[in-house]
């Protein structure tokens, strides 16, 4: 007997069923403190709202739909993740690149049940730092997407979301 | 129990570093003479968990490491430990550092530890090399793991610290009785308590929360500089970084933790750059896989002083770095070891070193009559209530080890039977001293495996999928490829529910055929009574002391059924042993 055959699997989508992704708020520290609804506002007034790439299930289609083209893992992308989050409802993730010419910003969690978490548009002039707090639903592969230049570049942390365990 | 001194001198055999490379030395005199060397001798103990007295404990014989960890320190036991080390078999190292044989040679060489013995060896190698040449420091888990330290909240802890005349230390369990009791403990505390990795929230920052440096958010002072020896020593202090994971967030709902690696490379490049210093020691509480780890990516640290893991480690496991080389220690658990650097620090740098890590052999010291009287007089008010002898230990009662010890196997049969439940979850707690079959048992030593702030017993109810998903979860903890995703417990304990892993495999494949006592398959749609302790979250039943207790006054026939836990894919893993 293995306990997949007893339908263990399944369980863990059930409670993905029940997670929604959200960015909870904005602490960018070139922009303060910016409340959710102002960043979409934001977004809105440079760009249409992303919704279809903000109803794509995996990280490739979203960045797919949001850019129309595929990132590039770069060093030059410094995210800032913790390991294990201590809260899985808001997990501290910030970025800071050295790359030139930013121009948005993106956070996707692999596993959650819609991968896209926030898009920033980064106006030309703008120090690219962004640090927000996401709701992660379990253990995840964190990617954040850096658009300079034209191009896509891309950072990549597993960050461990856990039931708590036992201290030595 | 005879004093059997030479035994002790002929057969002790210290393994020690010179220069890089092991050697064996043997002093003619005594086990604690050591040959003068260097300019700065610095004594680190760890996680004591606050044993006052002298205790026995068994080391291991299940430690096993994975991936790149596997068949390396600190992963090997019994025989491939001693091999390893150059310990030879049937001597006094050999009972202090693995389990083989235990019960046979805790006849012959006694107990470990105590405070009291401690001090006279401590104030030996501090005299030894004159003052203002040593430093005395402790790694955490310093004010935890007895009855007395739970109900004084560490207090007690605290005279014992200042006359053991540490001067500085990290935390880890300190941080469970939360703030204001911390804070009260650290305001009586003589030496000084460092963290370089407790951040404020961004709310309790917001709100002004005390912080030892507001701007950077950092709730601790991260380090200190000390002159010893003619040079300037910078000592860092790492917390446990999980704190709020593997305990209650409650207890510190203001604080975050963490690595933090690239914080520490800040600091570290400070001290070597704008503070001048000569030497850099981190003393941690990350346990020691995360701080190989640690070592191989963060530069200009000379030597790593580690705990939490608990693991008596003889020689330092020098790190290859972009910077150079960074030694990592583990000094060990419960009292029994005390670590000694001896540093020959020059100008900037680090010449050369020295490490020992010296068994606190009882038997071979004398009690320091002032800490004696110290540990005597706090103890006084609690003790009357918790010696009366409340059964007798039916067999070797230990709890180290990475899956089951029979210590937990009391527990989860004391949790099963009290609380009328199918199944019982124990933590895979590593603090806890060994009893002796035969040994009487008091409350104290029940306390001694249960000193917790969030004692309560619970009984829920989870679907064999819940409990499955719990077993992957700390698993995973343990035996997660990347030692910066392990919290440094061990699995936890399961009564009632057999089951195998294979812990080289990933999350969600590492637990299979879940099997209840009665034989059948656990089903994962199915629900099931549970009971267990120490739960992150805020339970109400009684604690589990008292449960545990109740059992042990019963007098219902002991449990002697084997854990469980069959093991798959750890052939020729030295990290297990077949030594009971």
């Amino acid at each position: 007997m293995t306990n997949t055959d007893n339908g263990f699997s399944a369980t863990r989508r059930l409670i993905l069923q029940g997670a929604g992704a959200v960015a909870l708020v904005g602490l960018g520290s070139s922009f303060g403190n910016l409340p959710f609804g102002l960043t979409r506002a934001f977004a809105a007034a440079n760009d249409k709202y992303p919704e279809e790439a903000f109803k794509q299930k995996s990280e490739a289609d979203a960045i797919k739909s949001l850019y129309g083209k595929t990132a590039e893992a770069s060093d030059k992308v410094k995210m800032d993740a913790p390991e294990i989050a201590e809260n899985g409802a808001v997990v501290p993730v910030s970025v800071t690149t050295t790359l030139a010419d930013v121009t948005s910003i993106s956070f996707l969690v692999a596993e959650n049940p819609v991968a896209l978490v926030a898009s920033y548009k980064i106006p030309a002039g703008t120090m690219p730092n962004v640090a927000n707090r996401i709701k992660m639903a379990k253990t995840s592969n964190v990617i954040v997407v850096v658009e300079a230049g034209g191009k896509l570049y891309s950072a990549t942390k597993e960050v461990k979301v856990t039931v708590g365990g036992c201290g030595g | 129990m005879p004093i059997r001194r030479r035994e002790f001198l002929t057969l002790a055999g210290a393994a020690t570093l010179a220069g890089g490379l092991p050697r064996l030395a043997r002093s003619a005199d005594s086990v604690y003479d050591l040959e003068r060397f260097g300019n700065a001798r610095i004594l680190h103990i760890t996680d004591t968990h606050a044993q006052l007295k002298p205790v026995f404990f068994r080391e291991p014989s299940v430690n096993l490491g994975v991936g790149s960890m596997q068949g390396n320190p600190p992963h090997l036991v019994g025989k491939a430990f001693l091999d390893r080390f150059g310990i030879r078999p049937d001597s006094a190292d050999a009972y202090a550092f693995t389990c083989i044989e235990f019960e046979k040679a805790a006849q012959r060489f006694g107990k470990l530890g105590g405070f009291a013995h401690l001090k006279t060896l401590v104030d030996r190698l501090r005299s030894d090399v004159g003052a203002g040449r040593s430093l005395l420091l402790d790694g955490g888990d310093l004010w935890q793991g007895t009855g007395l330290a739970n109900v004084m909240k560490g207090a007690d802890m605290v005279d014992a610290s200042n006359l053991l005349g540490i001067d500085a230390m990290t935390g880890h369990w300190e941080f469970t009785y939360g703030e204001k009791a911390l804070r009260s403990n650290l305001e009586r505390f003589k030496g000084e308590f460092l963290a370089q990795n407790v951040f404020l929230t961004e709310e309790a920052a917001f709100n002004d929360a005390k912080a030892f440096d507001p701007a950077s958010g950092r709730v601790f002072k991260p380090s200190t500089i000390k002159e010893i020896g003619g040079r300037r020593v910078a000592v860092i202090g790492q917390a446990f970084p999980y704190v709020p994971i593997a305990h209650p967030k409650r207890f510190t709902p203001d604080w975050k933790f963490g690595i933090r690696d690239e914080e520490l490379q800040k600091l570290v490049d400070g001290l070597r750059n704008t503070d001048k210093v000569d030497a850099v020691i981190l003393l941690s509480h990350n346990g020691m896989d995360v701080d190989l780890k640690l070592a191989s990516r963060v530069t200009g640290i000379d030597v790593i002083l580690g705990g939490h893991t608990h693991d008596a480690v003889p020689q330092p496991i020098a790190v290859t770095n972009p910077g150079g080389v960074t030694l990592v220690t583990n000094a060990g658990s419960n009292g029994k070891f005390l670590a000694v650097l001896d540093l020959d620090i020059g100008k900037g740098k680090v010449a050369n070193v020295r490490y020992r890590l010296l068994p606190v052999f009882s038997e071979l010291l004398k009690p320091d009559p002032a800490m004696q009287g110290l540990i005597d007089k706090t103890r006084a008010p609690h003790a009357g209530d918790w010696v009366d002898k409340i059964a007798s230990a039916d067999r070797l009662l230990y709890r180290r080890g990475n899956f089951s010890g029979s210590m937990d196997q009391l527990i989860c049969d004391a949790l099963r039977s009290e609380l009328d439940t199918e199944i019982a979850l124990s933590p895979g707690f590593r603090w806890g001293t060994t009893a002796l079959a035969g040994q009487p048992l008091t409350m104290e030593d029940v306390l001694a495996q249960t000193a917790v702030t969030y004692p309560e017993t619970y009984v829920a109810t989870m679907t064999g999928s819940q409990i499955k998903d719990v077993l992957e979860d700390v698993c995973d903890n343990l035996f997660n490829t990347d030692p910066y995703y392990q919290q440094g417990g061990d699995m936890v304990r399961l009564g009632g529910l057999a089951y195998a892993c294979t812990p080289a495999e990933s999350v969600g494949k590492r637990i299979s055929e879940l099997t209840l006592d009665n034989g059948s398959p656990l089903q994962a749609a199915k629900s099931y009574k549970v009971a267990g302790w120490a739960s992150v979250n805020e339970q109400t039943g009684a604690p589990v002391w008292d449960v545990v207790a109740k059992h042990l006054k019963s007098g219902k026939p002991p449990n002697r059924s084997a854990p469980g836990v069959t093991l798959k894919g750890v052939e020729g893993n030295p990290g297990i042993s077949k030594q009971v």
